[in-house]
């Protein structure tokens, strides 16, 4: 079975981002950019199960500008087998990556289909959902636990919901989502990164799968969170009663 | 030999001090299984201009006779540049020689300095002073970005830069040669153990090894101690200066590419080597930075809360005022200058740039100096490997060079400040404007930065003010600007080589002055359950600027790698 793992180029998560002057977005000129650690997640889980032998390859593949390539030969130094990078510049949304991935899948055809469950950068928490919507295939997502069975072509996932876990079992094929508590991303290791260069990366257009970047949003404004105003030392309950009501109208 | 190795396994305090001081490896015990070996003809450790001029200049001297060598540049900063931070205004001697189409081949080099000013600050005023700068010719720019540039045209020449990974280790053969260094083990835990994600690090062999950490690196250090460098050097010990920095985007009206403004005096002390820059870049961009001499007397002196009272002085305050801060870093730096050079050359390699110490303290630069020592290096380790002669010549062409020649002429300039701020600008005015270092005498430095503290008992607190949040800030806040982050799941990597000390010595004695040099807040006195101050290392926050390892009274604060990746994330500085 192949295992095919989206992964997308975001701005690294320890880095303080900052607004654009002309508010169309955030500064991403100059900064460290890194692989969306939910897909990190996604990765190592297709990794391991294909260490316990329940898959053959692991397909990572991307969308974006040519940069992409480099956080592809992290997920090639991880382990991955193969890298597929769409050259797609521009800002792309969800459901358009969500076509393209059902394009990729098609020509693949893997048996398992993981991605992180939402990227740092937009939060979208989408793209998964669409594809598996889009393939007709089912869906796991926010997996904190993947079993899979081979004879039974399933797999067993907890799914961390807002009541507690939820355990559902899928029929291959299928999508997963993973989530944070799902394991432990491995380092890639310097011999590993040295071999991952020899390892094929190969490059497809938009035409070539048949789709259309349309986009069906526009962003209008990205502006920075009012800054927090300083805290106030209360002397009585009253007080804190009267601002409550009179100042923060919340009561 | 067997003893040493009994020696090696011991976990007496006294054994760990004595081998950190010899600089041994515990390579036998810091991992069982076999690491992988990976061979390469040059070994380069430290990705910065050093290490990456000299491994382009071997690159070259490949192409051009024709053969090839494999170069390999590790680096412990998560990409290139993440590491790197400088005020800087970039004299261009040492690219025009290494890259001479840099400007076509779009390196970020583009303001030429236009405006050039030299102010004494007093708490109120700020008195224009004739300039002893000449920056003609120069620019202002962003040593990272630069660094980051410097890194592609490195690959696009062949050699491997591995970010990410640092260099733990030294590696000896039977006879005490450097035959390589090995990186980090990763995935290990807080309390030693293994994780998960565990990962044995990598022995990278060269058949020459150099040195590039830049300031006070942690394994050039242990080298020089080992082979004595200094004293077959130039002899006399390195001192340090400490330099906190931040890049503002300033109102359109206020920002004047090219501009560049030291300044002496306020906020510093008569006592106190140091003083600011401001420079203009591009973008609306301005950096300021304080930079102070390390041998400081006052164990409650704050290199930080004199940064941000720098800030606040009427001439410099209303630049920065509708502001915001892009980055805030902090690194120490070489001010030995000629006096302070250890020989470089060991069995097996040798050291370049500012690990070695080749910053020009007057003119305050060392990237065109570390440059060349890098190409020469480079040229030397050529020889070694493909003309089969010695890395001695390295020694040679140093002495030889333009870096020789303006670190001579420069020497007298800092030690002259030994004897108060005003004596020493008049011997600077009298180098600068009349002798230009051609002097038979050689002044010398005063006593080791850390041997300079005095008692705590014999000096004031020093008062500074809060932070206001629009020019001054506190320090978690200039931390997060910083986007420094290290796993905390890892064991720290500032090690007490006797973790009484501190509260034996550096609080009763110094009041605890790591708690006030240290830019990150790494080092905390808190109190514990029964009411005791007790050190606290906040190792997650640290800058890897090397000043704990410096001006650590008893020098019980040791600086080692943490895992590679980790640390500041410099974009701009």
């Amino acid at each position: 079975m192949k295992i095919m793992v989206a992964i997308k180029r975001v701005v690294d998560y320890a880095v303080k981002i900052r607004i654009k002057s002309d508010k169309t977005g955030v500064e991403t000129t100059n900064i460290k950019m890194s692989m969306n650690p939910f897909c990190e997640i996604a990765l190592e889980e297709a990794l391991k199960i294909k260490e316990s032998g329940l898959a053959s390859e692991v397909v990572a593949v991307s969308l974006g500008p040519g940069q992409c390539v480099d956080t592809l030969r992290t997920g090639l130094a991880m382990g991955a087998d193969r890298a597929i990078h769409v050259d797609a510049p521009g800002a792309l949304y969800p459901l358009t990556v969500a076509k393209v991935l059902k394009a990729l899948v098609e020509v693949e055809k893997p048996g398992l289909l993981i991605l992180g469950k939402q990227a740092i950068d937009d939060d979208c928490n989408q793209t998964g959902q669409m594809v598996a919507g889009l393939l007709n295939w089912p869906q796991g997502t926010f997996a904190s636990k993947v079993v899979l069975d081979k004879e039974k072509k399933s797999a067993t996932v907890d799914r961390e919901v807002d009541g507690g876990l939820e355990t559902l079992c899928l029929d291959l094929p299928a999508v997963i989502t993973t989530d944070l508590r799902l394991n432990q991303p491995r380092y890639a290791t310097l011999p590993n990164i040295m071999k991952a260069k020899s390892k094929p990366i190969k490059k497809m257009s938009l035409e070539e799968l048949k789709v259309e970047v349309r986009s069906d949003l526009e962003v209008v404004q990205v502006t920075a969170p009012p800054v927090r105003k300083a805290g106030v030392i209360l002397s009585s309950v009253d007080e804190l009663v009267d601002k409550l009501k009179n100042e923060a109208h919340v009561i | 030999m067997f003893k040493k190795i009994i020696s090696l396994g011991s976990k007496s305090n006294w054994t760990q001090y004595s081998l950190i001081r010899n600089g041994f490896t515990r390579r036998r015990f810091s991992s069982e299984a076999a690491r992988e070996c990976i061979n390469y003809d040059v070994v380069i450790v430290g990705g910065g201009p050093a290490g990456l001029s000299a491994a382009i200049r071997l690159k070259q001297l490949c192409r051009e006779n024709d053969v090839d060598l494999s170069v390999c540049v590790v680096e412990k900063g998560a990409e290139v540049g993440a590491h790197i931070l400088s005020g800087n205004v970039f004299e261009p001697r040492a690219l025009n020689e290494l890259i001479p189409k840099w400007r076509e081949e779009e390196a970020p080099i583009s303001v030429g300095v236009s405006s050039d000013k030299f102010l004494l600050l007093t708490k109120k005023h700020a008195v224009p002073m004739p300039n002893p700068f000449d920056n003609k010719g120069n620019y202002v720019i962003s040593l990272s970005q630069f660094t980051r540039w410097l890194g592609q045209k490195a690959e696009e020449l062949g050699v491997e830069v591995y970010p990410g990974f640092a260099a733990k280790e030294v590696l000896f053969d039977e006879d005490e040669n450097v035959i390589g260094i090995a990186t980090n083990d990763m995935g290990i835990g807080k309390d030693g153990s293994k994780k998960d994600t565990y990962q044995p690090g990598v022995e990278l062999k060269g058949r020459v090894n150099l040195f590039a950490e830049g300031c006070r690196g942690s394994l050039s250090e242990k080298i020089i101690r080992k082979y004595d460098l200094r004293k077959k050097g130039q002899g006399q010990h390195q001192t340090y200066a400490l330099g906190i920095k931040e890049v503002w985007e300033v109102d359109a009206d206020k920002h004047k590419p090219g501009d560049v403004l030291h300044t002496l005096g306020w906020p510093l002390d008569h006592k106190t080597y140091g003083g600011s820059f401001l420079y203009h870049m591009q973008d609306r961009q301005v950096a300021i930075g304080l930079v102070c001499a390390l041998n400081y007397h006052n164990p409650f002196f704050n290199p930080y809360e004199e940064f941000q009272n720098l800030k606040r002085h009427p001439a410099i305050r209303p630049l920065l005022e509708n502001g915001t801060v892009l980055q805030y870093g902090a690194r120490t730096l070489n001010e030995g200058g000629f006096q302070s050079i250890p020989y470089p050359v060991f069995p097996g390699g040798a050291i370049v740039g500012c690990s070695a110490g080749f910053l020009n303290v007057p003119k305050i630069k060392g990237t065109h100096t570390a440059m060349k020592s890098g190409m020469l290096a480079a040229e030397s380790a050529f020889g070694v490997l493909h003309k089969g002669s010695n890395m001695k010549t390295y020694w040679e062409s140093l002495k030889t060079s333009w870096i020789w020649e303006e670190l001579h002429r420069a020497r007298n300039y800092r030690p002259a400040f030994e004897y108060g701020l005003l004596p020493g600008m008049a011997i600077s005015a009298l180098e600068h404007y009349l002798l230009k270092g051609r002097v038979p005498y050689t002044l010398k430095h005063g006593k080791p930065d850390h041997e300079a503290t005095h008692e705590a008992s014999r000096c004031s607190p020093i008062e500074y003010p809060k932070p206001d949040g629009i020019v001054s800030f506190d320090v978690p806040t200039s931390l997060y600007r910083s986007n420094t982050n290290h796993d905390h799941d890892q064991p720290t990597h500032l090690r007490l080589r006797d973790p009484k000390v501190p509260e034996l010595v550096n609080l009763p004695k110094y009041a605890g002055p790591e708690s006030r040099y240290c830019p990150a807040r790494v080092y905390e006195y808190v109190s514990d359950d029964n009411g005791q101050l007790k050190l606290q290392i906040n190792a997650q926050n640290c800058l890897h600027c090397k000043a704990c390892d410096i001006k650590d009274p008893k020098q019980n604060i040791e600086w080692t790698v943490p895992e590679g990746g980790g640390g500041p994330g410099y974009s701009v500085m």
